[in-house]
């Protein structure tokens, strides 16, 4: 789960992290009045998205008086900013982050991260902020610099500072930024988060080390034991087809294709989509019902499927280990009958109560196609849709 | 012969009052796996499908000499049940439970090293070696004893590959599913490593997906080392870059990860990949004929 930028700030003030000033706004009237509280000479205002590249893209304004400040808003808000993380279809702007402009001397770049290689969180730096890290990694790797750090003792003060002058930050500021990381640190591990990004990271003309952006990403199975973080959730910047599906544990991502598929288990689900195009089709989304689904969450998940208007026909394959086949079954029938099937349906099942599961749907009395395999459904499918 | 498990394996479940759990033992049992006991704290002194229940891994085993732990225990449990069988010193744990926050995970790694246990999974679908034991949610049926090892990041695409060479009349010696989360025990080299010793297990067939580095670590291992045949597969070939795959391992992020990326050190490593799932027993076959293997491999 994301949030936004302004949210990131928050939550590090709360562990003593230095961020630069600011409030949120949803509307022009609200900006301004944030900007009056600022009370500083020059005010940025920033598009809040859940996607990076937003200054690029023109979503943050550098305001030198309040009748910019409310210009700047009424032109942002309500805007469909497209930056190289949105799409092409972009976000529309619903909040505005007013902050206090800020004499940056220097940008860097800090983040933390799982390395799934290690078993260990990473603390990443550079001195090349601001800029997209991945170009960073690729033309020189040799300027990102990393900590490994061991879960029991966690971030050490000397690994920060080590961390603080591979980056080059100031020998008079290496204290300040190396209790900024200890801060984002302690942030990352008690949050859950998955991914913190702090880019650019800035000391200022004053002397101060501090986040002017935040990126947060957070374990969505830990946030059941994190009911403050779930509060920040924005459903305004996820799928409507995303945000139901998760309300019954479904794994579900809207794609660009006309077949609707259901299957069960990511790799499974990912390998249907993949013989799908590789017979010339093209999947409407991926969805993973799960080990644990119930006939009623099957159910859902179909009508989740068919509210996709591009659907021209379903493909369901299951190959039952943790999930029987008579349960998917049952979901599938009744899910047909409540919403009126009008596409093709094309079924394969395999595996746990298979005999039990396909007796059901043939005795269902609905116009469903068996598939004898994977490949076989999904050609047959394919040349349904057409 | 075959890897990690076999027909003397005592099996003891974790969580098995649960009702994923009791289903699933009943399964293992009718299967002819040695289930010897099961774990749910608070339910000690009671029986499930005739098999004792302990309160604690510890007394479980003092009692019935288990040496392998099924965990289907709920995921904001299921860390805390692996460090238990970890304290045990079983000589392995399978953990069939998904969900887990992966910071749980990151400090059950840390508190396995220099530990006995061998860690299997977790998100996974368990481990089978056909005809003699059967350790986790895999339907049985679909396995055939024989030669060839099985080593997957995804359940049902494990199960998709075993059924196409069963069909096929080529047995599998041991199929092991290692997880699709970021942060798990037991990895590809592992098991490959453990099919390249075992002399009953003639070629493999390697599962892996988009998303981090693990396929292509194990090609290089391969490519040093492994003097076996094996036939390899990546799924999500067609998976948009940034969106999560429903396993919280299964994602592009920064180009890195992707399909094309794993099938080149494949492909590098001098592997044959599938180009679909469904050609993966295919694929093997077309292998094994070519160095020989096929008369051995094939069940008569």
């Amino acid at each position: 789960m994301n949030i936004h930028e302004y949210q990131g700030k928050q939550l590090l003030r709360q562990y003593g992290v230095s961020v630069s000033t600011g409030t949120v706004a949803f509307s022009p009237e609200e900006a301004v009045k944030a900007a009056k509280e600022l009370g500083t000479e020059i005010v940025v205002v920033k598009a809040q998205i859940h996607a990076g590249g937003r200054g690029k893209a023109g979503g943050v304004k550098i305001a030198k008086n309040l009748e910019e400040v409310r210009a700047y808003s009424k032109e942002l808000l309500g805007k469909v900013l497209v930056t190289h993380q949105t799409g092409p279809e972009g976000k529309e702007i619903k909040r505005l982050l007013i902050e206090e402009g800020c004499d940056i001397k220097k940008e860097y770049y800090l983040g933390l991260v799982l390395d799934s290689s290690t078993s260990r969180v990473t603390l990443m730096g550079s001195e090349e902020g601001g800029v997209d890290i991945e170009e960073v990694a690729e033309s020189t790797p040799e300027k990102i610099f990393k900590e490994l750090i061991d879960p029991v003792v966690g971030l050490t003060g000397f690994q920060a500072r080590r961390m603080a002058f591979n980056m080059n930050i100031p020998a008079k500021l290496v204290n300040k930024a190396a209790k900024f990381m200890l801060g984002l640190y302690q942030v990352f591990i008690e949050k859950d988060a998955a991914i913190v990004e702090i880019n650019p990271l800035v000391v200022t003309g004053g002397g101060e080390v501090m986040a002017l952006d935040a990126k947060f990403n957070f374990d969505a199975n830990a946030l059941y034991r994190h009911k403050d973080i779930l509060e920040l959730r924005d459903y305004d910047e996820e799928d409507a087809k995303e945000i139901e599906a998760s309300k019954y544990d479904l794994s579900y991502i809207s794609l660009e294709g006309n077949i609707g598929c259901m299957v069960n288990g990511a790799g499974l689900a990912m390998a249907t989509m993949d013989t799908i195009s590789y017979y010339g089709g093209s999947p409407a989304n991926f969805l993973d019902v799960g080990g644990g689904a119930t006939a009623e969450k099957v159910t859902e998940a179909f009508k989740i499927i068919l509210s996709d208007k591009n659907v021209k026909g379903i493909f369901v394959n299951i190959f039952g280990g943790i999930m029987k086949c008579d349960v998917i079954a049952e979901g599938v029938i009744t899910a047909a009958k409540e919403v009126g099937l009008q596409v093709p349906l094309v079924v394969r099942l395999e595996g746990t109560n298979v005999e039990l599961g396909k007796k059901l749907l043939n005795e269902s009395g609905l116009n469903i196609i068996a598939a004898g395999s994977m490949a076989d459904g999904a050609q047959q499918i394919v040349e349904l849709v057409g | 012969m075959s890897v990690y498990i076999n027909k003397d394996t005592k099996v003891l479940v974790q969580g098995i009052t649960g009702s994923t759990a009791l289903f699933h033992t009943k399964q293992m049992l009718e299967y002819g796996t040695k289930i010897v006991a099961g774990v749910t704290p608070g339910k000690g002194g009671t029986e499930v499908e005739g098999v004792p229940v302990f309160n604690t891994v510890e007394q479980a085993v003092a009692a019935t000499g288990a040496n392998v732990s099924v965990i289907y225990v709920p995921a904001p449990f299921a860390a805390d049940a692996i460090l238990e069988a970890v304290d045990a010193d079983l000589d392995m744990a399978i953990c069939i439970t998904e969900h887990i926050p992966v910071l749980d995970m990151v400090k059950v790694k840390r508190y396995m090293e220099g530990k006995k246990t061998r860690l299997v999974g977790p998100n996974c679908p368990g481990v089978i070696t056909p005809d003699e034991c059967k350790i986790g949610i895999m339907p049985g049926y679909i396995h055939k004893k024989g030669h060839v090892g099985v080593v997957s990041r995804s359940g049902t695409l494990t199960y998709e590959a075993v059924h196409q060479l069963s069909e096929e009349g080529i047995g599998q010696s041991t199929a092991v599913g290692i997880g699709g989360d970021p942060v798990n025990g037991t990895n590809f080299i592992d098991v490959l490593m453990a099919f390249n010793e075992d002399p009953d297990t003639y070629a493999v067939v390697m599962i892996g997906e988009i998303g981090g580095t693990a396929e292509e670590e194990a090609a290089e291992w391969i490519k040093a080392n492994m003097t076996k045949p094996v036939v390899g597969f990546i799924g999500g070939q067609t998976a948009p870059e940034g969106k999560r795959m429903g396993h919280a391992g299964a994602i592009i992020s920064g180009g890195k990860g992707t399909a094309a990326d794993k099938i080149k050190a494949m492909n590098a490593a001098g592997m044959e990949v599938a180009a679909t799932p469904s050609v993966i027993g295919e694929t093997l076959i077309k292998v094994i004929k070519e160095k020989g293997l096929y008369d051995a491999c094939k069940t008569h």
